[in-house]
């Protein structure tokens, strides 16, 4: 799956815990998931678990704390799922 | 037998709404409190018509259905359990999603019932009911909180 593609699914994983949802119209990978999208800091949490059940991946503690932008949670998901398929 | 949960909570003395734990596993937590008729809030909520505030509902599900149960959940997940309260772990509420079905009175007994829906990185999401006396459902919904190791640590 390509960045785009992921991009686009990850979308609807931050829609419910976006306050603006016309925020995510424009994200790209610097967007900052508690300063840009307003996500309150202990929903990064929820979008974690929601992420590992849309992949099928698992998501230990060290990248959790990578995801705090976009490009960063792609880049998490992108390894996982190779990690998964390896 | 539960005592040493109930040591461990921070809120004390006119905040504390835990009176007792009748069961809990990893899963969930069932537990009572029962409403003081000398509550500070009844005086004026509302004059002449002392009604249990909704805040204080949530606060009672807040405090049984997440603090206890996440208690239970980090001694339990220590090596060695300090049964003796150390006050160093420090509950935050961070969101609630609650709705109200019936009105509690000074002095009525509520149950608390809450199911875990996850633990992860120190955060508690359950889904909480809670019960009046008759067995009738006073409230519902989603509650989720951190607990912190210690005070000063921040949230993010």
């Amino acid at each position: 799956m390509d960045r785009q593609s992921i991009l686009e699914e990850l979308k609807r994983v931050l829609t419910p815990y976006t306050a603006n949802k016309e925020d995510l119209n424009s994200i790209n990978d610097d967007t900052d998931l508690i300063k840009d999208l307003k996500i309150n800091s202990a929903n990064l949490i929820d979008i974690i678990i929601d992420a590992e059940a849309k992949y099928g991946i698992e998501i230990d503690a060290d990248s959790a704390e990578k995801m705090s932008n976009v490009g960063s949670c792609i880049n998490v998901i992108i390894e996982k799922m190779q990690q998964k398929e390896g | 037998m539960y005592q040493y949960i109930l040591d461990h909570l921070p809120n004390k003395s006119s905040f504390r709404f835990v009176d007792n734990i009748s069961s809990l596993d990893e899963n969930g937590i069932t537990g009572d409190y029962t409403l003081r008729e000398n509550a500070f809030f009844y005086e004026d909520h509302f004059i002449g018509n002392p009604v249990t505030p909704g805040v204080i509902l949530t606060e009672i599900m807040a405090q049984i259905g997440l603090q206890s149960l996440g208690i239970y959940l980090i001694l339990n997940g220590l090596k060695e359990i300090k049964k003796d309260g150390d006050r160093t772990l420090f509950p935050l509420l961070t969101a609630t999603d609650v709705s109200f079905y019936k009105i509690v009175l000074p002095g009525q007994k509520v149950t608390v019932i809450s199911k875990k829906e996850f633990f992860r990185f120190g955060k508690l999401k359950c889904y909480v009911e809670m019960l009046d006396e008759n067995k009738d459902l006073v409230a519902k919904g989603m509650l989720a909180g951190i607990i912190k190791g210690a005070a000063k640590t921040k949230l993010s």
